[in-house]
């Protein structure tokens, strides 16, 4: 079964990832004459790096700053970012890169602009019976069944799992870490419940809970089952 | 242009073969004119229920793979003029059917026929996936107890996802065809009922046929039990199935059990 988005969404995320740090030190000549004796002892030191260079404590004219990074190119080095750049340096050939620290306490001057809200935790609803054979996975959030859930069918949520009709399937709610998940039927024949990976097979269920509406949810890591009249 | 009927229900020996050669025939009678085709490739039945086994010469397999045209591999009822069998092959298996040949097979015999009913092999694989992918409805066939209800509960599913209807995001029409059912048993609580079946499948129910030794001599005669019998219990319970499938309205009587007072009253109920 496919659910399907009523409008693409565009998706931000913050990410942190690692770089080779470069940290040129005046007089530039002199740092560079170095770099090429790296490269001499290990000529791949740079290759297949993504590298940021640190120019925060130097104190460039934009000509130097430029030269730098042509002297770093032809060494195939590939930039990534500059850290610590002058405004007045920066020509837009490579990104200006702040520091998660600088960016903090910058904070309270500049209020981090909301690029957008987090991906929502969306439900889905199933509006017919899930038959024998049929398997849901729903990795975002609950799922509703308006219908009865089938012998040897299964339903897979990361949230909580709603039956509204008989339950006599397999149904694992909280199944990629929710403690917090639950499970609700009108009738339950379960073969199978889960909740965060704790389990209860059908001869495990007491008799006055079957046929019965109920709810499961966990409770210091033993399924705990009541009815819900 | 026909109508294209899948007879179906995943578990065997449930009376798919039986319902098939029945509704064919009490179709046909009431002038309909109706092919069945066999789709049990390798372990054919439906000639030998229908009595013609002994005048194949062409079969499904031969018009799927193009060596003879439907034409030829159509066998006229000997009893009634409107009704016509084509068979399976008996040589050969499922893989020997092919999407495509299926397909041109029923684009052939639409504008020939009223009712085209496909006989599923039981199963989910491929015999039983292609006599139903081109059906316009369903009809599943279930004995009243826990494995064939299953059984069809999986079949039901697959209807609605794998069938050409179903991908083309139309709702394919499921109906319900009790079959063997014993009301005296289902009474006693040894079969489910009628009410926990329906609770469990939720699709409209044609018709409940009851369990009869007519069925089996009809089979053993090799004539359909609607013309071998057509005053038996179920043959009228087909001829009545037959009419609902033409639009008429039958009312439909659970077969009662005149011992089930007693046993309500020994509190025994149907598991």
């Amino acid at each position: 079964m496919t659910t399907s988005r009523p409008t693409t969404s565009f998706k931000f995320r913050g990410g942190s990832f690692h770089a080779l740090v470069v940290k040129p030190e005046a007089p530039i000549d002199a740092w560079l004459a170095d770099v090429d004796g790296l490269l001499l002892r290990s000529p791949r030191f740079f290759a297949g790096k993504s590298v940021v260079v640190d120019v925060s404590e130097l104190s460039l004219t934009k000509e130097t700053f430029l030269g730098l990074l042509d002297e770093l190119s032809k060494r195939e080095i590939r930039i990534l970012g500059v850290e610590g750049a002058d405004r007045s340096c920066f020509d837009g050939r490579v990104p200006s890169l702040t520091r998660g620290q600088t960016r903090k306490s910058k904070k309270a001057a500049a209020p981090a602009i909301q690029l957008a809200a987090p991906v929502p935790i969306s439900s889905l609803l199933i509006d017919a019976p899930v038959r024998s054979g049929q398997q849901i996975v729903h990795p975002h959030g609950d799922v509703t069944v308006v219908g009865s859930v089938g012998s040897g069918a299964e339903i897979v949520a990361a949230g909580s799992i709603h039956v509204y009709g008989t339950l006599r399937g397999r149904v694992m709610a909280g199944a990629y870490g929710n403690e917090r998940a639950r499970i609700f039927c009108r009738r339950l024949e379960a073969e199978l419940m889960a909740i965060d990976g704790h389990y209860i097979v059908a001869d495990d269920i007491e008799s006055h809970l079957r046929k019965a509406p109920i709810q499961a949810w966990l409770e210091k890591d033993s399924l705990e089952i009541t009815t819900i009249d | 242009m026909a109508h294209v009927l899948v007879v179906t229900s995943g578990k065997g020996g449930v009376g798919k073969t039986t319902s098939t050669a029945a509704l064919g025939a009490a179709l046909a009678r009431g002038g309909e004119r109706v092919v069945v085709i066999d789709f049990d490739v390798g372990l054919r039945n439906l000639d030998l229920l229908m009595g013609a086994e002994r005048r194949v010469v062409y079969d499904l397999i031969h018009v799927v793979q193009g060596t003879a045209k439907v034409s030829q591999a159509l066998i006229r009822d000997k009893r009634i003029d409107t009704l016509f069998l084509l068979a399976a092959s008996q040589t050969r298996d499922k893989d020997a059917l092919t999407e495509d040949g299926v397909e041109r097979v029923i684009r052939e015999l639409r504008p020939f026929f009223d009712w085209i009913i496909c006989d599923s092999p039981a199963g989910i694989e491929r015999g039983a996936s292609l006599a139903m992918r081109y059906a316009d409805s369903a009809i599943v066939v279930a004995n009243a107890e826990v494995s064939s209800v299953r059984d069809s509960d999986r079949i039901i599913g697959l209807l609605d996802s794998t069938t050409a209807k179903a991908k083309h995001g139309q709702q394919m029409e499921k109906y319900l065809l009790l079959t063997r059912y014993d009301a005296i048993r289902a009474g006693r609580g040894e079969m489910l009922g009628v009410e926990d079946v329906l609770d469990i499948l939720c699709i409209p129910l044609l018709g409940i046929i009851p369990e009869s030794k007519e069925v089996l001599n009809a089979s053993n005669m090799g004539t359909p039990v609607t013309l071998s019998n057509p005053a038996s219990a179920p043959a009228r319970a087909y001829s009545d199935v037959a009419r609902r499938l033409k639009g008429e309205e039958v009312p439909l009587v659970v077969p009662s059990d005149k011992s089930g007072l007693l046993n309500k009253l020994f509190g025994r109920r149907a598991a």
